[in-house]
């Protein structure tokens, strides 16, 4: 498996919201290629009528009640923000372009 | 690459995106025409909306928090709706129930099975930096509203309505940061996408009202869109009927009415419209586009060169849905007779006109109450519809009563209107008996009984007071005796006054007529 194309490696990184070093660009477009070249032995396995596994356990239809539980005091809630306002979580501004 | 700090980008959900291209058949982008090639296309409008519901469960969709509108700042915030380590989603019955619900009124096929997938992007208003919803899977789909638009009768048809979570709330201060609250996080939504089947602006305002009555009748959202608890979002392009070309689409957000949408697809319909005719080909470009509601006009807000990458799969933390067939079937059975449906039997079946039908069935309760007394009255069914959008409807509203909770049931209104047609009562005195029966609670007769409301019909009463009014008044007397016919208006207007509106006005009229002659 060729190295993965630099434009992939940012992609990835930016989705992730990783900064990476140039360094580590470089590193990366080597070390996803061998991992994809691995996940590719898995593809070639003809896997024709099996269905996609997305959990282990053979169980459906957990459900609740439509009833109200606990809530947290407000102060709980926000003890671990970084910054609180009013209550509210404050972060930076928020562009929504 | 920089890590988020300072601005945050908004990444949010495409109309549709990338589904929408599996399912219908590929619009190939080309380029542009020129003008004059672009004089002889008859362009048509391809417009599809896409609409976000809250369902109306009292806590939210993977937690027990209230959904309450309107409450303090992340107070109704628990470790799940918060996305803290260690907590674990369980999907309320109540708004799969909802969903099925809305599938069946919209003739959708609900999924034998069915998975939620995480959404995931980086954006304060979810704090686990994904949403719960559903991708390839969704619990139902393949549906359809008719329409009927100006009298032509138009199917839009329905791609999918699906399960997810709504995201939390953002406050943008002016001093450069941004507030969040969680109270809305969490709430069930539902998602309802349709093939982008609407050729004008009138047709998606029909939907949107259509839909809005719909999911009120069968009770899952109160589906205000003021209040957020109904948002549409429009894709718009054009495409060449004859070539398949079409221009890139637009989405366009920041709609909070339905007349918002109305006007916001019609503008972007003409700007396109505008951009092609005059080959002004930079204009139009795949991008999001906000409407501006003092200015009337849409405005770009991004250029979307790359289609969005949310890295949907499925969600670990949740079981798959197999929703119980026979639960699908009682909930299909006990669909209500829907909005539109009902309208044109009320005008079938009762005559009423059209105003009237649409006014009553507006309302599951207001047309409920209206057949409810038809069925106990014998008179005309439009005395009932004047009495039901006239009298009831400004009483409930001015003791801001629900109709599900109106004191006056449709027995007891069918009584009142009984003793109009019977002469007991005057219409008049009837508006008085019905604000006493919402106070009260008491029965029309009961009330004209206990207050001696009854009409006046007693001819010998009646002739002593007429007498004593021509007596009193020998002037109008006078003038009607010499030709002036309008005064005995007058003098039946005393003698009503005398007998306190309990006058027979039709007896009175006639006793004044010959005693006068």
């Amino acid at each position: 498996m060729p190295d993965v194309s630099r434009e992939v490696v940012e992609h990835v990184a930016m989705l992730a919201r990783l900064a990476l070093t140039e360094d580590e660009i470089q590193r990366l477009q080597k070390e996803l290629g061998r991992i994809l070249e691995h996940a590719d032995k898995l593809q070639a396995i003809d896997v024709e009528g099996v269905e996609a596994t997305s959990h282990v356990i053979p169980m459906t239809n957990v459900f609740r009640e439509d009833e109200l539980g606990e809530s947290l005091d407000v102060d709980e809630v926000v003890a671990n923000a970084p910054d609180v306002a009013d209550k509210f979580f404050r972060v930076p501004r928020i562009v929504e372009d | 690459m920089a890590p988020t700090h300072g601005a945050v980008r908004r990444a949010r959900l495409p109309v549709a995106g990338r589904l929408r291209s599996s399912r219908m058949p590929v619009i190939e982008q080309l380029p542009i025409p020129s003008p004059s090639q672009v004089m002889l296309m008859a362009l048509e409008p391809l417009v599809g909306l896409e609409v976000h519901v809250q369902l109306a469960t009292d806590s939210k969709m993977f937690c027990g928090c209230s959904t309450q509108f309107g409450a303090q700042p992340n107070s109704n915030v628990c470790p799940t709706c918060l996305g803290l380590p260690g907590s674990l989603p369980v999907p309320n019955r109540r708004a799969v129930e909802y969903v099925i619900r809305t599938a069946a009124a919209l003739g959708c096929t609900v999924a034998k099975r069915c998975r939620f997938a995480r959404k995931n992007y980086f954006y304060p208003d979810l704090p686990k930096n994904f949403q719960v919803s559903q991708y390839d899977e969704p619990l139902s789909f393949d549906g359809h509203i008719d329409l009927n638009v100006n009298g032509d009768e138009v199917r839009i048809r329905i791609r999918r309505a699906h399960l997810e979570e709504d995201t939390g709330k953002n406050l943008h201060l002016a001093s450069g940061s941004s507030l969040v609250e969680y109270n809305r996080c969490g709430i069930p939504l539902m998602e309802i996408v349709t093939e982008p089947d609407f050729t004008t602006a009138e047709q998606c305002r029909e939907y949107l009202t259509q839909l809005r009555l719909i999911l009120r009748a069968i009770g899952v959202s109160n589906a205000n869109m003021e209040e957020g608890a109904m948002r549409a979002e429009p894709t718009v392009n054009l495409r060449d009927p004859e070539t398949g070309e079409a221009t890139p689409m637009v989405e366009i957000k920041n709609l909070n009415s339905i007349r918002s949408v109305y006007e916001a697809v019609r503008y972007e319909i003409e700007r396109q419209r505008q951009a092609v005719a005059e080959g002004r080909e930079d204009e139009l470009f795949q991008q999001t586009r906000r409407w501006d509601e003092a200015n009337g006009a849409t405005a770009l807000m991004r250029r979307k060169e790359t289609s969005d990458d949310y890295m949907y799969f499925p969600e670990p933390d949740l079981v798959p849905l197999e929703p119980d067939p026979a639960w699908v079937e009682e909930i299909y059975a006990s669909c209500p007779e829907l909005p539109a449906a009902r309208c044109d039997r009320f005008q079938e079946q009762y005559g009423l006109p059209e105003y009237d039908a649409r006014v009553l069935t507006e309302s599951r309760e207001v047309a409920d109450l209206f057949e409810a007394t038809c069925e106990r009255f014998e008179g005309a069914a439009k005395i009932v519809s004047n009495w039901v959008m006239g009298d009831v409807m400004s009483l409930l509203n001015e003791a801001e009563v629900a109709v599900a909770d109106s004191p006056v049931t449709g027995e007891g209104l069918a009584e009142l209107l009984a003793l109009i047609e019977e002469s007991v009562i005057s219409g008049k005195i009837a508006k008085d008996v019905l604000a006493k029966m919402f106070e009260t609670g008491k029965g029309a007769r009961e009330i004209v009984e206990e207050e001696g409301l009854g009409q006046i019909s007693d001819t010998g009463e009646l002739e002593a007071i007429i007498d004593q009014v021509i007596a009193d008044n020998p002037g109008p007397a006078e003038d009607f005796r010499g030709g002036k016919d309008k005064a005995i208006g007058f003098l039946i207007g005393q003698v009503m006054k005398a007998t306190k509106g309990q006058a027979n006005p039709g007896l009175v009229n006639e006793i004044m007529r010959e005693k006068l002659g």
